[in-house]
């Protein structure tokens, strides 16, 4: 084989690594031991809470076409009610329209807070793996929990330990 | 003649592959839609299965990977 035709075939697997790479799923922006987003900042859409220091936060995107995050609602209104001004649930929607979420909401109300990301672009900066995805923040701001998407009793019973867990700390 | 069929080919494949795009889990309002299910009508589903189980001896295997909501 002489080097004009090592090269020919070198470029084109070199090309086909880049597009390879160029297909291949982004890994998740927000991990453990992150420090969450400084919503200030971005474009979100409705009010957010005043101050989050010292509270534990779970901060979850959902979207109205998701049915695991319909699921997810009720068992989060009710960690809401549970532990009241020691949690901060902070729903982000991430549909397209907003007639959408409303109709949700109509469906699903709930006592926490909602925003949306019309512009889809604090979802595109955190990149969750799924719908619906949650992060739980300490109240020094760091993400300490990750879930991807909403398995039922489990995922409930998760939250429970790891809320209950980072609220022990949380002086 | 042979390597200019070969670089032509190489490339319209990589033309072809780069309209692939990885649709983000909260980009997919649209696949979800209740109009994209392949199953949504009952009756078609089993006159196309009969057809392919009696014509091509193929049976299941109707699932689409990477489409659908992304949830969970």
């Amino acid at each position: 084989m002489n080097t004009s035709r090592h090269k020919f075939i070198l470029s084109i697997i070199t090309a086909a690594g880049l597009l390879a790479a160029a297909v291949r799923p982004a890994d998740a922006a927000l991990k453990v031991g992150d420090a969450m987003p400084d919503f200030a900042h971005l474009e979100l859409e409705g009010k957010l809470p005043d101050s989050l220091k010292g509270k534990v936060v779970i901060l979850d995107f959902w979207a109205s076409w998701c049915l695991p995050c319909a699921a997810s609602f009720p068992a989060m209104d009710q960690l809401q009610k549970k532990y009241g001004d020691r949690l901060v649930i902070i729903a982000v929607n991430v549909d397209e329209k907003k007639a959408n979420m409303d109709a949700f909401l109509k469906k699903h109300t709930v006592a926490f807070t909602v925003v949306r990301d019309g512009k889809q672009k604090v979802v595109a900066e955190v990149a969750p793996e799924t719908m619906p995805t949650s992060f739980i923040v300490d109240g020094e701001g760091k993400v300490r929990y990750l879930h991807n998407g909403f398995h039922g009793a489990e995922t409930e019973k998760q939250y429970v330990t790891e809320i209950e867990s980072l609220l022990k700390r949380t002086p | 003649m042979k390597r200019i069929l070969i670089l032509s080919c190489a490339a319209t494949g990589l033309i072809l592959a780069g309209g692939c795009a990885n649709v983000k889990p909260w980009q997919r309002e649209h696949l979800a839609d209740y109009t994209m299910r392949p199953d949504r009508d009952p009756l078609r589903t089993a006159q196309a299965e009969h057809i392919w189980f009696s014509r091509e001896e193929a049976n299941g295997g109707g699932g689409v990977g990477g489409g659908g909501c992304g949830c969970n």
